[in-house]
């Protein structure tokens, strides 16, 4: 408990630092990796990452010494070669992409992971760290590592922000771009090179195995929050450092498990499982984008759709003069379940109906509602039967479709389409203008709604 | 200026003995053709016939085989900002998170070149072509939300944002409803009454008559090119369309004599 309070009120200096260094990557990483993932580029950041692996293992092998900036020179080196290696297979061969990304990342991890086993038996082996290289060790940073890590993230927010322009289009329209002069795969070059430094520094701290995922996870949780490209750069990289810094903050305080060599718990896995949070949250709680926003609009439009039917039959029933009972009303139409009794509902409480014994009556605020939900339904039926050709049987199931989504300017075009008032078709409801139905009333349970 | 003096007399673009190959398979054959300057152009072919290709070949897109290619009577380095293009509108991805006054603005970006941010100047250029193109109340919505018609106009604002010379367009009317198709024939007849080219390549042979006053024919090689009334004959389009049409003509015929169709020897 003390220790959560060391940590929450920053008291320790190592603390500090490692926060600074894991929140600054994770914003770097969160706007990089949005811009690799609009580009479709985002498997290659997984790629590298796997690849920098035996990168690190050579850099010990040759200078035997644990040095984090020779480790992610090591790292830099063999990640661009494992993307090189990626494009000459996808480029000279006809493997596609996926694959390509399959194969280079397997072998290049299969061989860290071969001479990470050699370098463990080492009498030196144990001191290279470089467990902390598959899952992250934030905990084993110095104040050169973050200081590395820190410039190398401003590096690439700099890069983003001048070519901001050129990324967008590009990202966008890559064949617009060339017709301009643009050097697009000078372009396509320079995000690479951003995607790969942010990727190596992120490596101590993240691990090769869950790198890709702090690239890629911000990016796509950010779009469920807006559409513009700055914004969501800004979000991606906001949700990137909360990331890193939850996460890292965590590593601190839970206790290592017993087989670790170093102190802490591994980084990467909760720096990626407070992203992945963040995503899910964002997944089910976004305005109009999320689930639930989207689920609620389909349930509003459904009980609009239920309360214009019920008004609807209830107007037919009383235009046959037959009493409105539950029976009646649940013969007239395939109701989902309990959707009869809770259109009811609404319609009581609304007062557009009266409830007298169980026979149900239109209020006049309800008849008010109901002659134009009516109206535009006939009309409509009308329409598609005078114009465009539907057989008066079809008509109803038709007109059933669209009819919700009248608006009161169709509803004037079809007025003027079809000349009405002289009278013929207008026996019953005529004063309140409402159309004669096409087909006999209570004969409407031929529709079929999903 | 671009705008002050476009040339309006002479060739607009000359393909000359042109040869591009995808992957040493050649998409189009030795083609030779001249645009005259001020003309509505159509490109013309069946499916496969190098189009795009051609498009693409001319704005420097894809690398050439052999032959040369001039704009305006320079290489397309010297004149680019001359020219503006308007892709195949299935060419991008329309859930990216841009507005519809973004795309236009992108008009804009040749001139600026890397790193310098559009000025208020740019932004009433993009303004102004999305109004010529009738989109402006669309102006702030993403562009997932528009309607294939609505996509293809602000492409084209976003070409006339480029305030070009040469408009090259890959199927401007394709999958658009027929007011959108009326708005940017008007769009492509002001263009051309300002003296500009367009050359544009096109699907749909029942309008190239109304709608352009130049063709060129195209199906890997190099049919037939010129004036419409000349060189938009049955004949060309027949030589043009290969076998198909032949046989379609094969197939009329054999309904209209009430038989069947010649047995293969």
């Amino acid at each position: 408990m003390s220790e959560l309070l060391r940590l929450i009120t920053l008291q320790d200096s190592n603390t500090r630092m490692v926060l600074l260094g894991t929140g600054a990557l994770g914003l770097a990483a969160g706007v990089i990796g949005a811009l690799a993932v609009l580009r479709r580029r985002a498997l290659v950041g997984d790629a590298l990452a796997h690849a920098a692996l035996p990168g690190v293992c050579v850099a010990f092998l040759v200078f035997r010494e644990r040095s984090l900036p020779l480790f992610l020179l090591g790292a830099l080196v063999f990640g661009v070669l494992g993307v090189l290696t990626m494009n000459a297979i996808r480029r000279f061969t006809r493997i596609k992409e996926d694959a390509a990304i399959a194969i280079v990342l397997g072998s290049f991890f299969g061989l860290g992971i071969a001479l990470s086993g050699i370098i463990q038996r080492l009498p030196s082996g144990n001191r290279a760290g470089l467990d902390g290289f598959l899952f992250g060790k934030a905990a084993g940073m110095v104040q050169a590592d973050v200081t590395l890590i820190a410039a190398s993230s401003a590096l690439a927010l700099f890069g983003v922000v001048a070519l901001y322009k050129e990324f967008k289009l590009v990202g966008f329209d890559r064949a617009f771009a060339g017709s301009l002069g643009w050097r697009v795969s000078l372009l396509d070059l320079i995000l690479m090179c951003l995607l790969a430094i942010v990727t190596v520094v992120g490596l101590p701290a993240v691990g090769v195995v869950l790198m890709a995922a702090l690239l890629i996870i911000p990016g796509v949780t950010a779009r469920f929050w807006t559409d513009r490209l700055a914004p969501h750069l800004a979000l991606a990289g906001f949700f990137g450092m909360l990331s890193g810094l939850i996460g890292s903050a965590l590593s601190a305080v839970l206790p290592a498990p017993e087989s670790s060599l170093s102190r802490g718990f591994p980084t990467g896995p909760l720096i990626v499982l407070v992203a992945g949070s963040l995503f899910v949250l964002s997944l089910l709680f976004a305005p109009r984008r999320g689930l639930i926003a989207r689920w609620r609009t389909a349930r509003r439009l459904q009980q609009h759709i239920d309360d214009e039917h019920l008004l609807r039959d209830l107007y037919e029933l009383q235009e046959a003069n037959t009493p409105a009972t539950l029976a009646s009303l649940t013969a007239r139409r395939t109701w989902r379940k309990g959707s009869l009794q809770s259109a009811l509902r609404r319609a009581l409480a609304n007062a557009d109906v009266s409830d007298r014994s169980a026979i149900f009556t239109l209020t006049d605020s309800g008849l008010t509602r109901a002659v134009r939900v009516i109206r535009s339904h006939r009309l409509w039926e009308l329409y598609l039967h005078e114009h465009a050709g539907v057989a008066p049987d079809h008509v109803d199931r038709d007109a059933d479709l669209i009819e919700h989504f009248i608006t009161p300017e169709l509803l004037a075009k079809f007025e003027a389409q079809l000349a009405l008032g002289d009278g013929d078709a207008l026996r019953t409801g005529a004063a309140l203008g409402v159309p004669l139905s096409l087909h006999p009333p209570g004969s409407s349970t031929s529709e079929a709604r999903p | 200026m671009p705008a002050d003096t476009p040339p309006t007399t002479g060739i607009a673009v000359e393909v000359h003995d042109v040869t591009v190959a995808y992957h040493r398979k050649p998409v189009l054959w030795d083609v030779d053709v001249s645009f005259p300057a001020g003309s509505l152009a159509a490109i013309v072919g069946p499916n496969g016939a190098g189009k795009s290709t051609l498009l693409k070949s001319i704005l420097g897109l894809l690398p050439i085989a052999s032959g040369r290619i001039e704009v305006f009577g320079k290489p397309l380095a010297q004149v680019r900002d001359l020219v503006a293009y308007v892709p195949q509108r299935e060419s991008v991805d329309w859930e990216f998170p841009v507005s519809v006054f973004d795309v236009v603005l992108m008009g804009r970006f040749g001139r600026l070149g890397w790193f310098r941010r559009p000025s208020r100047a740019d932004r009433d250029a993009a303004d102004a072509a999305l109004h010529s193109v009738g989109m402006t109340e669309f102006r702030d919505r993403q562009i997932s939300q528009l309607s294939g018609g609505q996509q293809q106009r602000v492409f084209l604002a976003r070409a006339l944002a480029q305030d070009a010379t040469l408009y090259l367009m890959d199927e401007p009317f394709a999958g658009v409803d027929a007011a959108t198709e009326q708005s940017i024939l008007e769009v492509l007849r002001t263009l051309q009454q300002q003296g500009r080219t367009v050359i544009a390549v096109h699907h749909d042979l029942q309008t190239v008559r109304s709608y352009f006053d130049f063709v060129a024919m195209l199906n890997l090689h190099l049919v037939a090119a010129g004036p419409i009334e000349t060189a938009f004959s049955a004949d060309n389009l027949k030589r043009t369309y290969g076998g198909r049409l032949t046989l379609l003509d094969e197939v009329t015929e054999a309904v209209r004599r009430g038989g069947t169709l010649p047995r293969s020897p």
